[in-house]
């Protein structure tokens, strides 16, 4: 059988043409963020050496932190292994699960799909940034009480994700906790309590 | 089945040490003040707080970060693993592969031979091959990719429908062929003869993955000859015993620690090779390392739901009663002996009355990913069968379903030797009463095909179910302390898996002591500081526990009551304990606070140490429960809503009102998952790969799946008879009925029975279809 050409996609840009892009895209957004340390050999900017850190300032819970990090770091790994801040869960690293989830400038984002670099510029808001100092937050109040967990594990990223939704939608309908609620996987099947939850938070978050 | 006791799958291959009897145990509590209330967690404020550690936030000074490679064959030969390039690259700490001296290890043997940690055989995708250490994740991933192995690549078998064909490839040397279990009682045939309506069907169950949370994984750090795990386990003690063992050291040499775990529903009852691996990376490299697995390796390598071909021959009378009920079972654990099949046939043989009835049980080796115990083991998927089986009969005879299985109670255990009685069995009350609360026959009337106009169907279905354990059992030590201040600590060596472990215990000894739950700390989960206890699954670990917790309790409440006599010179007998305060019944102004008992100041401490007794003989203590929905099918586009379920469960005593209800809707959940979204999918003709290794391809049930109306009926009373607390599990056999529920419903919707997982759109898109054709 003779060998296909790569199909070609209506933009005239080839599957394996678009992924090329796509990396030096990634490099691009490295390069303009000043994140190549000084060095004497010459760096084929196409080619980023493993283990060359960087610079790289972050704004985390109204905190600058100043890290040393690879381009290619995730904000997750940043955010848990440099820093120190666990609130924020590895479930499966490619966008899948939401247990990572942060706010970045008030919006639910993925952790582990936002390299630390990106979130350079940003106000970047974990699970400890809703804590009032040993206080718990609106959300994180109606989670307890609602009992909108059982491991656990996910719950820090279904946080964000409802704090992300009421930032927005200060009384959202059900479906609309729904949707809000649906980047966020819970293999306890919490939902129901998760609902009620997000119900109580913004009836918290109002005053009542 | 055997010695129920010692074979049941979540103490199979570990030791589990006696209990001393616990002597005198408490009366039945009539009424209580705490336990049975609906209690947020004591624990909640550490998991909304992100101030819970888990074992992946574990973080110890000069960690590395462990990968493992794993085998991208179904099935091949190690000749050569080159770790030379991968051991040169930057930050990398330490390489181990088979022929690695410390780590040329024998990871266990079973039925089917000897498995080195390092197998040069490997039999499925995602076998371990070798494993490196690197200061960063990302470095250790490098490394992985820089290794380079020489496999022969070898023939092999996926679809477990063709493992036993002549020419399949034999996955272990003796052939592919695991276990087969034959099963009879009374003469089908004459029970088939007796039968006036005989029906039989096929069915079949995808295969199933955990996919918790929280990836397997553990840190382990050395202390000169000391190992010390942080694991993300179901059993702490269960992955010492294993790990000491592969690595030939003292149990006491190693220290599992497991206060915190994202979910296992089975997965995590086990030790896996990715602990012995850390600990030989971390003694290679004197760091300590952390090796969490990676989403892809938990599709890989750390258990499933087998995939299970059934066929089910029923027969019955025209006024309900079963005659006689044939059943067969292929299915796979992979390529271990992994319980391929086990306990699929348990409800046939023993949820409904029925005095003839003959189960087949095979189970056969493929290349593919050995199963582990998975949320009710078998149980699920012989509902499948048997409750959608119950329906097709029902509707055969012209009777409704639930009469039907009303017609078929059974009054005693069929299945066991010696026919025991159950302690309690709630199963008539669980269908009645769940009826009744979901206005089952009106929506009986009023939904279905018949009555339907348009593409828009709707219909409602049940099913019901026992669990094969649940009533716990001995070993659990426990030890209660209460210091001067009147605050506790509770000992317990059982893990919390989120199903409210920690909690329940609180609730028991603040119902004895009559302090505040949240007074309670409790220590847990840690083979170095916590008692034995077996691994917390099975829907074992409250009936086992508790009982040991209220005895601990109740223990410590005498040596008050004691020392109050003696401050008060009066007879124990005399007093009464009412928290705060000891009492004498006669005279009221003979008091003493707790706190102000000069012996418990002196002492400091006041120590209760609890057993859990033995069940009681010739019973057994099973749950029993019923589960009802209504659906609505889009004709046209074969999507599926589930609109509202109601759970009926009889599972003794509540315990918390709130983590209960949670139990019976993450069961429900993880049973739509079954019956609509989940199955994993092996490449069979070409590669053998699994091509659905991440949840965008293999889906769990998001928050779009399932509905918000979800009752939660709990079916009463506490069994007095099964242990001092009067509760029964109640984890396993609420996802047990759920998928046949749904697939009762939409054959009520519309007239199709599916008798496949999963009930998706594509699949309810082409059997609309055929039937159309069909016309």
């Amino acid at each position: 059988m003779p060998r296909k050409n790569p199909t070609t996609g209506p933009d005239g840009l080839t599957r394996r043409g678009f992924l090329t892009s796509m990396g030096t895209g990634a490099i691009g957004v490295a390069a303009s963020a000043d994140l190549f340390a000084a060095g004497k050999e010459a760096v084929d900017p196409q080619v980023m050496p493993a283990g060359r850190t960087s610079k790289v300032v972050l704004r985390i819970n109204g905190e600058t932190h100043v890290v040393l990090a690879e381009p290619r770091w995730t904000l997750l790994y940043v955010l848990r292994e440099v820093i120190g801040l666990t609130g924020a869960k590895p479930g499966c690293e490619r966008g899948e699960c939401g247990a990572c989830t942060v706010l970045i400038d008030g919006v639910a984002r993925y952790a582990c799909l936002t390299l630390a670099a990106e979130a350079q510029g940003s106000e970047v808001t974990t699970l400890e940034g809703l804590m009032d100092g040993e206080t718990l937050g609106p959300v994180q109040t109606a989670f307890a009480e609602a009992d909108a967990f059982q491991c656990g594990y996910c719950t820090p990223g279904q946080i964000m994700a409802v704090e992300g939704l009421l930032r927005t939608n200060p009384n959202p309908s059900a479906e609309e906790i729904r949707r809000g609620a649906s980047g966020n996987l819970c293999r306890c099947g919490a939902y129901k309590h998760i609902f009620e939850a997000a119900h109580r938070a913004a009836e918290l978050k109002r005053g009542k | 089945m055997a010695d129920e006791s010692k074979d049941i799958y979540f103490v199979q291959g570990i030791p589990v040490p006696d209990t001393p009897l616990p002597g005198k145990e408490p009366e039945a509590w009539q009424e209580t003040n705490v336990v049975g209330k609906r209690l947020p967690r004591v624990d909640a404020y550490e998991r909304v707080s992100g101030s819970a550690v888990y074992p992946s936030d574990v973080h110890l000074p000069n960690m590395l970060h462990g990968a493992i490679l794993r085998c991208p064959h179904p099935h091949a030969r190690v000749r050569n693993v080159d770790t030379s390039a991968a051991s040169r690259m930057p930050g990398v700490r330490a390489v181990i592969r088979g022929t690695t001296p410390e780590a040329d290890l024998v990871w266990k043997k079973d039925a089917a031979g000897e498995m080195r940690l390092f197998d040069p055989h490997c039999r499925f995708e995602g076998e371990e091959v070798a494993a490196v250490a690197a200061e960063t994740p990302y470095q250790a991933r490098d490394a992985i990719n820089a290794i380079r192995v020489d496999y022969e690549v070898l023939p092999f078998v996926a679809d477990e429908r063709r493992a036993l064909q002549a020419g399949s490839p034999p996955v272990h040397s003796k052939g592919n062929l695991s276990k087969s279990d034959t099963y009879e009682r009374g003469d089908v045939t004459r029970g088939f003869a007796a039968a006036e309506v005989v029906l039989e069907e096929s069915y079949r169950t995808e295969c199933e993955l955990h996919t918790p949370l929280e990836p397997h994984g553990c840190v382990a750090s050395w202390e000169g000859r000391s190992l010390t795990v942080w694991e993300s386990t179901q059993g702490v003690y269960a992955v010492q015993s294993r790990v000491a063992e592969v690595l030939k050291l003292p149990l006491a040499r190693v220290r599992v620690i497991g206060h915190y775990m994202g979910g296992g529903f089975g997965s995590k009852l086990e030790a896996g090779k990715y602990t012995v691996i850390a600990a030989l990376l971390a003694r290679q490299s004197a760091r300590p390392v952390k090796l969490l697995l990676t989403r892809e390796e938990t599709y890989l390598a750390v258990g499933n739901r087998p995939p299970c071909n059934m066929t089910l021959k029923a027969g019955v009378k025209r006024d309900g009663t079963l005659t006689a009920l044939e059943f067969t079972c292929l299915a796979t654990g992979g390529a271990s002996p992994a319980g391929g099949t086990s306990l699929v046939d348990w409800l046939i043989r023993d949820l409904y009355t029925c005095p003839n009835v003959r189960t087949t049980l095979t189970d056969v080796f493929t290349n593919a990913g050995p199963a582990r115990a998975f949320r009710a083991p078998g149980h699920p998927q012989g509902a499948w069968a048997l409750e959608q089986m119950m329906d097709a009969l029902a509707e055969a005879v012209g009777m409704d379903p639930v009469r039907l299985r009303l017609k078929n109670m059974a009054a005693f255990s069929q299945a066991r030797e010696g026919n025991p009685a159950y302690t309690s069995t709630g199963f008539r009350k669980c269908l009645e009463q769940g009826a009744a609360a979901f206005g089952w026959e009106k929506a009986r009337r009023e939904t279905g095909a018949q009555a339907a106009r348009g593409h828009m169907r709707r219909g409602v279905g049940m099913a019901g179910c026992l669990w094969v354990a649940g009533g716990g059992r001995p070993p659990s030590t426990v030890i209660v302390k209460l210091f001067s201040d009147g605050s506790v600590n509770l000992n317990m060596g059982a893990s919390d898996l989120g199903t409210g472990t920690k909690t329940v215990m609180a609730m028991v000894v603040a119902e004895e002591l009559g302090i505040k739950p949240e007074a309670i700390q409790i220590e847990n989960a840690d083979t170095g500081t916590t008692q034995y206890a077996t691994p917390s699954g099975g829907s074992k670990t409250v009936p086992t526990e508790a009982p040991a917790v209220r005895n601990a309790a109740v223990q410590v409440k005498q040596k008050l009551m004691e020392m109050a006599a003696a401050a008060l010179k009066t007879d124990v007998s005399e007093l009464a304990y009412q928290g705060r305060e000891i009492v004498s019944r006669r005279d009221a102004s003979k008091r003493i606070a707790v706190k102000d008992l000069d012996a418990l100041k002196r002492q400091g401490v006041v120590v209760g140490v609890g057993y859990r007794g033995p069940n009681p003989k010739n019973k057994v203590v099973n749950p029993f429960g019923a589960q009802f929905c209504e659906v609505e099918v889009n004709t046209k586009t074969g999507e599926l809503k589930i609109l509202r379920f109601v759970a009926a469960h009889d599972s003794g005593r509540v315990m918390n009102r709130l983590t209960y209800d949670n139990q019976v809707f993450g069961g429900i959940t993880m049973g739509i998952g079954l019956a609509m979204t989940e199955a994993r999918i092996l490449d069979a003709g070409q590669t053998g790969k699994m091509v659905n290794r991440n949840w965008h391809d293999y889906k769990l049930p998001t928050a779009l799946d399932v509905p918000a109306d979800i009752t939660s009926l709990p079916i009463g009373p506490a069994d007095a008879e099964a242990n001092n607390t009067g509760a029964k599990g109640l984890g396993e056999p609420v996802t047990i009925p759920t998928a046949a529920a749904v697939a009762n419903a939409v054959c009520h919707a519309t007239g199709l029975r599916i008798t496949q997982t999963p009930i998706n759109p594509l699949q309810l898109v082409q059997r609309l279809a055929e039937r159309r054709k069909e016309g």
